[in-house]
């Protein structure tokens, strides 16, 4: 039995079309799920003060310090290790065999459960180094577990820069570290960008990593030594200890919302900068 | 030989076992245009691109023989690759402007050599008024290099390598994409820097060569076939395979 080609077309085109809408439905369910569940308990008071009793009352001020803190000291960390490596990947070394066993073990490494890599930050910087339960550890352990991410999409980002680029400056003079600052990582930018941004989406949504590094501590921390509660696990204990739904919904949409705001502002600043390079 | 700005004697280039370029010895006058003729894969653009060692970016590359600027060989271990580029420019088949402003793409060399940031703006317009540029960009030099039309681009890579400052300029078929009119203001300029510089044009189109080169010298498959004054190439060929790319029988 033949289908005409004009039917084939039409059956694709749906076929595409619905799982699309499939896809957004979902996500658009999820999001309005947990915002009306909890967008009514959120309010300046809930974002700004403590929390009491164990978070059954009070706000998720601390919480919301915490997960700030703790991707941004993960991505500092991070960053510039894995765009480093990167570069030197891309830059300053030929294809060969070793470059191929580094970019398997960045690709394994990408493969690993978070729970893994929060007990590896567990036995190794919390008890090894006795850096305790801390941001310093949680932030540590995030930057490895996201590495290998900031690596891939960095390398992919460098390599998509044209050749030419590459040749253009070494022809005016330029070494090839000036080559790799005033050409290839500008343009890479962008690339870099989304893959830290995706960085920044694992650590503040983490919480197995978190929770066995970076503890629970409803304090404000005063130094990277101190434990500090993410708003992710914030929610994961509110929710799991059967403390309050309540709290815990109004966590979950001030997290979505969060991630949302962060996007939004990433991408409004790779714009205005690829503009200012093009206009 | 003194008045030689470039002297190359055998030189072989090799692309892992395949060879580009077969033996070519030839002399590269000083203040004079040196057009290089020849059908594709004929080793023109390797031959370029070996005077500045851009061909060491390319992996497997092998090169045997000596080329010699201003009698020091450019591949000698001690000798500068980077100070070697900034005294022989080049401009490419395709313009590539990078994308920063006009501006930018003109002192991105002089700004790698250290060059004064007081010293730009002159710069910037002498550079500009050398490729025949000024006059149509400099209302908007803080504009995007990209978003010129590509003869304008072409003449502003053209700026980019003058602001250099180098001593030779190698061009890579650099109207190919041209229209007529911006293949005679790049031409023009051509004719005007020769005064200053030591000019190396590889070019397809065998006209130009005629119009603004004062020797030619013909590749055909990796080897120099010939090489003499532009005149004598074009009337009086001493190879009957010039005669026949020349008069347009082959190629």
């Amino acid at each position: 039995m033949r289908i005409p080609p004009k039917y084939t077309q039409m059956i694709a085109v749906a076929v595409l079309a619905g799982a699309t809408l499939a896809t957004l439905a979902v996500l658009l369910f999820i999001i309005g799920y947990v915002l009306n569940k909890g967008l009514p308990v959120v309010s300046f008071q809930f974002l700004f003060s403590n929390p009491e009793d164990m978070g059954r009352a009070g706000g998720i001020f601390p919480t919301l310090v915490g997960s700030v803190l703790l991707p941004l000291l993960a991505i500092a960390i991070a960053m510039p290790l894995g765009v480093g490596t990167a570069v030197y990947l891309t830059e300053y070394t030929r294809e060969t065999r070793a470059t191929k066993v580094i970019r398997f073990g960045t690709d394994c490494l990408a493969g690993i459960p978070s729970i893994i890599f929060g007990l590896f930050g567990f036995i190794f910087f919390v008890v090894m180094l006795q850096f305790g339960w801390s941001l310093l550890s949680g932030g540590l352990t995030l930057a490895i577990m996201i590495l290998p991410t900031i690596i891939r999409t960095s390398e992919e980002a460098i390599r998509a820069v044209p050749h030419s680029y590459r040749e253009v400056s070494f022809s005016l003079g330029a070494t090839r570290w000036e080559t790799v600052m005033k050409v290839v990582l500008p343009n890479a930018l962008p690339g870099i960008v989304t893959g830290v941004m995706l960085g920044i989406g694992r650590c503040i949504s983490e919480t197995a990593a978190v929770i066995f590094t970076a503890g629970l501590a409803l304090r404000l921390p005063r130094s990277v030594f101190d434990s500090t509660r993410t708003m992710a696990v914030h929610f994961y204990t509110l929710a799991r200890e059967g403390i309050s739904n309540e709290n815990a919904y109004g966590t979950a949409a001030v997290l979505i919302i969060a991630v949302l705001l962060t996007n939004l502002a990433a991408y409004w600043l790779m714009h205005r900068f690829i503009a200012r390079r093009t206009k | 030989m003194s008045d030689a700005k470039i002297v190359v004697r055998r030189l072989g280039v090799f692309f892992g076992q395949a060879q580009s370029l077969r033996w070519v010895t030839m002399d590269v006058p000083r203040n004079r245009i040196l057009g290089i003729i020849g059908p594709s894969g004929s080793g023109k653009t390797t031959f370029l691109r070996t005077l500045n060692r851009l061909n060491d970016l390319s992996p497997d590359t092998h090169i045997e023989g000596e080329v010699l600027l201003d009698g020091q060989d450019i591949h000698h271990p001690n000798f500068d690759v980077v100070a070697l580029r900034k005294r022989i420019g080049m401009v490419f088949a395709l313009p590539v402007p990078l994308p920063m402003s006009i501006f930018d793409n003109v002192v991105y060399g002089a700004r790698l050599a250290g060059v004064k940031r007081d010293k730009w703006d002159e710069l910037v317009e002498r550079s500009l008024r050398a490729a025949f540029l000024w006059d149509e960009v400099k209302d908007r030099l803080h504009t995007s290099g990209m978003r010129l039309s590509g003869g304008q681009q072409q003449r502003l890579c053209l700026a980019r390598t003058l602001a250099m400052e180098p001593e030779v300029v190698l061009l890579d078929e650099p109207c190919s994409g041209l229209d007529p009119i911006s293949t005679a203001k790049i031409e023009e300029a051509l004719t005007i820097l020769k005064a200053k510089y030591t000019i190396v044009l590889v070019t397809n189109n065998t006209k130009q060569a005629a119009r603004v080169a004062d020797d030619t010298a013909f590749f055909l498959m990796g080897e120099m076939v010939e090489h003499g004054p532009t005149s004598q190439i074009f009337t009086v060929p001493r190879d009957k395979r010039t005669n026949d790319y020349v008069t347009g029988r082959f190629g």
